[in-house]
């Protein structure tokens, strides 16, 4: 056993408690940026003309996209604990995949409303949307390289004695996928 | 202590000075205990020969209580400050009283620049007159303040009048003051704004009421 | 010494040797902002003229140095590597390769912030406290690379310390020896814990106003800035949000150090252990509530400001208790007076003047004339640097011989500690009162001021003092490297001191301990009617009863 999946004082695998403790953190990071939008938004007149300019349609398909991830990456953790390596490799190569895919389109959006000159000096409405998805879509990179890794680990098979990081990492992942389903509706429904 | 605040000509100030004193002695009082206790036990149970320090765990409710009486004993205290406080917050920046005269004050990098609404008495007409870093009022009168700011955040801050109020771009804030007494005061800038914040500093004049008209009547020649 | 060790002590000592070099170059910094409030425009001795401009990033970069790279590194990072491992009976942190990572991105922060005072256009210089739009937009200040250096620095000393919180957190819950309960941990660890739980959860809104602020000023964005529909006020929420528990942050360890150090020398049980640990955390709670007592004045719905300013009174009562209990420990104790007790004493003492000037600055009507004055500087000195200075100075004389094996000089550790405390309170009673006369703060020159002349005197008081301050630091630094190579060889436990630490080698082998330790009781069994001895270390078994 590694010693982060050693069970000690708590019962709690080691790893697992940072990894609480991590996410912990990070809430807050996504929590005072959306906290501040929604004050700011609700103090001001509204910003429902410039989030009329949001694509819609495509982030609803990424939220799809996501939410199928996070399946995928619980199919691969389930993988791990009825030793299916090949089953693993392929849920860690679909997850990686999707989440390769929310990053295409979400630049392919960023694309089209710069395009439209909505550019992240636009407006504040702009602002706090560049910033909020900005920062998340750099969570999901992180994620991905996270997954890449250890999708290549699986292949080599050096993974074995550190299978239970797929479940740390399945627990950020799915951590990524809640934010965006935060700032789904703030963003492109209200 | 009286002499170390500037002399106060403000008609809240004796508010907030007595509200300082009351912290004063409340605070002084348990400095004194606390460090006299510390001198006194420092020098009574010093180390000596033989004797042995007492096993006082002190997490027993009977022992414990001799930290948690005098924890009480503060709330009230703090409990008693704050009732105090609150009655002097709500008078002067609860509710702006309606003001005998009002002028803008716009602060920018690095100026206070002061827009007097003439003799018309509302801002925004053709009769206004700006001056920099100059504000004239009379005593005895409440003088609204329109606080603005051109750039970033500047204070607006009358130390004789005890009053301070951010200036922040963006927003209209609105502060108060009576001045009781005649007298040239100076009215510094009290928030980090630049490399000109050190310096940055304007004069308020207060006015006898007959100074005040003849100073009006140079300003607005034809009323 | 592995330069790259994953080891806690070693990194523990890293981050204690980056602290003490920031804390030299925080400390010049104030030579140069002293002398030119007490002579301005005039030469500073060793520097030349300082322009107004620069003056500003001298005091930006002093709080900034101070509060992020000298408090956090040496009473967190430093203190909290080394003790915590040893305190619970583990053989290093939970994540060794993680706390590896932590330091090292810590020092890639330092070098960002070094990096920012060559930039073109100089370094930060919108104050510690960085408002926007002052600092959102390059031409406010003049100042383009500096302050995005400065954000960017911050934010690698953020993610460092949460790295680090993750790992001080997770061994405290998981490593701890068997007998190790959670309530026979030394104070310092749970002061240790509640402070790393206070920043991990409070600096995630700053990161978040942090990355904003840099896309204001990289990217175009408009958080801040009003003409583009911005708050300026949005930002002083966030970082005030974080910055109150930062202060707790940094003096919760600090309170652990005096709270370690006074048992071991009144040779008596810690008063309250208890009622200290839940004073602690109902301080830590409240801490979450009360950030907008410093802003007061800063266009907020003044509705606000009485509620912000109970919770901010009420909080006085748990440090009030912990206060009491130390005193409390005296009461029929049997005190010496190594240099490390002085310390912690003096820690007190100066802590309970900067608690209650905090009253004053709470009481919101007060605060209308106080605010940014010389008195919240005066406060807010006596509180951090007592943590900071007094309580880091008195764990490093204390636990010297067990990080590096020899005993420290005790008559030039006396000598440090009376010129600091002298000097200290020379520099900063006085400014109370310049504070309460009126004199600004982030001034350059009082002299510009008519109002303020009659206070100069004072002004150029505290500087003397201040320059005598930093030259009391010169017996520290001779004894602290002296010492490291040829002071007194040190025993495991040369103060006959109860916690595990005393238990190891000093300094302690690779893997800590010799045999996992077994812990039988709390830590502060001292004068115990269990024992013939003044002193039960934790892990000695129970006496077999007699028959």
């Amino acid at each position: 056993m590694s010693r982060s999946e050693s069970l000690t004082m708590t019962g709690i695998p080691t790893g697992k408690v940072g990894m609480w403790w991590f996410l912990a953190s990070e809430i807050p990071v996504f929590g005072g940026l959306i906290a501040s939008y929604v004050v700011v938004r609700l103090g001001s007149g509204g910003w429902s003309d410039a989030s009329s300019h949001l694509n819609f349609s495509l982030a609803l398909a990424n939220t799809f996209v996501l939410l199928t991830s996070s399946l995928t990456m619980v199919l691969a953790f389930a993988a791990v604990e009825d030793r299916k390596p090949k089953r693993l490799q392929l849920n860690l190569l679909l997850t990686l995949l999707l989440g390769l895919t929310f990053l295409m389109i979400k630049g392919f959006e960023y694309a089209g409303e710069i395009g439209h000159g909505f550019t992240p000096g636009a407006g504040i409405f702009w602002s706090f949307y560049y910033g909020m998805t900005g920062l998340h879509a750099l969570h999901v990179l992180g994620g991905i390289v996270v997954n890449l890794i250890l999708l290549v680990a699986a292949l080599r098979g050096t993974l074995k004695p550190n299978e239970h990081r797929v479940e740390l990492a399945g627990l950020y992942w799915h951590f990524v996928d809640i934010v965006w389903i935060f700032l789904f509706p703030l963003l492109y429904l209200a | 202590m009286s002499s170390w605040f500037p002399e106060n000509v403000s008609t809240f100030g004796g508010d907030i000075d007595s509200l300082f004193y009351l912290i004063l002695y409340i605070t002084g009082a348990w400095f004194l205990l606390t460090q006299g206790l510390i001198l006194v036990f420092l020098i009574k149970y010093r180390r000596r020969e033989g004797q042995r320090a007492a096993y006082i765990p002190g997490n027993s409710l009977k022992q414990a209580a001799w930290i948690l009486i005098p924890g009480l004993i503060v709330v009230f205290l703090d409990l008693w400050i704050d009732l105090r406080g609150a009655e002097v917050w709500a008078r002067i920046k609860g509710h702006v009283p309606p003001g005998d005269l009002q002028v803008q004050v716009t602060a920018k990098q690095f100026n206070w620049e002061i827009i007097y609404p003439g003799p018309d008495g509302r801002l925004g007409t053709v009769d206004d007159l700006q001056m920099d870093n100059e504000l004239h009022v009379p005593a005895g009168k409440v003088v609204r303040v329109v606080l603005k700011s051109k750039d970033v955040i500047h204070s607006f801050f009358l130390p004789n009048l005890r009053l301070k109020q951010d200036a922040v771009p963006g927003r209209e804030i609105v502060a108060w003051f009576e001045a009781t007494k005649p007298g040239k005061y100076e009215i510094p800038c009290a928030e980090l704004c630049g490399f000109g914040h050190s310096g940055m500093n304007g004069w308020l004049f207060v006015h006898t009421a007959e100074e005040y008209q003849k100073w009006v009547k140079e300003r607005w020649p034809e009323k | 010494m592995k330069i790259f060790s994953t080891d806690h002590k070693t990194i523990a000592k890293q981050y204690l040797s980056l602290g003490l070099f920031w804390a030299i170059v925080g400390g010049l910094l104030t030579h140069l902002m002293r002398w030119q409030l007490a002579y301005p425009d005039t030469e500073v001795p060793g520097w030349g003229f300082i322009a107004p401009d620069f003056y500003n990033m001298v005091v930006t970069m002093h709080g900034t140095i101070m509060v992020f790279f000298v408090a956090m590194p040496i009473l967190l990072a430093a203190f909290g590597n080394f003790l915590i491992p040893l305190m619970i009976g583990a053989q290093d942190m939970a994540f060794p390769r993680l706390n590896r990572l932590s330091f090292w991105v810590f020092a890639l922060a330092s070098a960002v912030l070094l990096a920012s005072f060559f930039v073109p256009g100089g370094a930060a210089s919108a104050g510690w406290t960085g408002y926007p739009p002052l600092s959102a937009k390059a031409e406010y200040t003049g100042v383009n690379w500096g302050l995005n250096l400065w954000l960017l620095a911050l934010a690698l000393e953020f993610v460092s310390f949460l790295m680090g919180g993750i790992n001080f957190l997770t061994t405290t819950i998981n490593l701890r020896a068997p007998g190790m309960t959670f309530f026979r941990l030394p104070l310092i660890v749970w002061m240790q814990i509640t402070a790393a739980v206070l920043f991990m959860l409070s600096v995630g809104p700053l990161i978040a106003g942090a990355v904003m602020l840099l896309m204001d000023r990289v990217v175009g964005t408009t958080f801040y800035l009003p003409e583009g529909g911005g708050q300026p006020l949005l930002w002083q929420h966030l970082f005030w949000f974080f910055g109150h528990p930062e202060v707790y942050v940094i003096l919760l360890p600090g309170l652990g150090i005096v709270l370690e150090i006074m048992p071991v020398f009144s040779r008596k049980p810690i008063f309250g252990y208890r009622p200290i640990i839940y004073s602690t955390i109902a301080a830590g709670m409240l801490s979450f509530i009360v950030w907008a007592h410093h802003q007061f004045l800063s266009g907020m719905d003044p509705r606000l400001a009485m509620p912000f300013s109970i919770t901010t009174i009420v909080i006085s009562v748990p440090f009030a208790l912990i206060v009491f209990a130390m005193i409390a420990t005296l009461w029929r104790a049997s005190i010496s007076f190594p240099t490390p007790m002085l310390f912690a004493i003096g820690t007190l003492s100066i802590f309970i003047i900067g608690g209650l000037t905090g009253i004053f600055n709470g009481s919101a009507p007060v605060d209308i004339y106080i605010h940014d004055t010389y008195f919240v500087v005066a406060h807010f000195h006596y509180t951090l640097f007592s943590a900071t200075f007094f309580a880091g100075f008195a764990g490093l004389y204390y636990w010297f011989p067990k990080m590096f094996g020899h005993m420290m000089n005790e008559i030039l550790g006396k000598i440090h500690f009376w010129l600091t405390f002298i000097f200290f309170n020379a520099v900063f009673i006085p400014m109370h009162f310049v504070g309460l006369g009126g004199m600004m703060r982030r001034i350059a020159n009082p002299m510009q001021y008519d109002f303020l002349q009659p206070l100069q005197p004072i002004n150029v008081f505290i500087t003397v003092a201040a320059i005598f301050l930093l030259l009391s630091q010169i017996p520290f630094v001779i004894n602290f490297l002296w010492s490291l190579f040829r002071g007194r060889v040190a025993e495991r436990n040369p103060r006959q001191a109860n916690t595990l630490e005393w238990t190891a080698l000093s300094p302690p082998l690779h893997d800590n301990f010799e045999r996992v330790p077994v812990v039988y009781r709390s830590p502060y069994e001292y004068s115990s009617p269990e024992s013939p001895e003044d002193w039960l270390p934790q892990d000695q078994p129970p006496a077999v009863a007699q028959s």
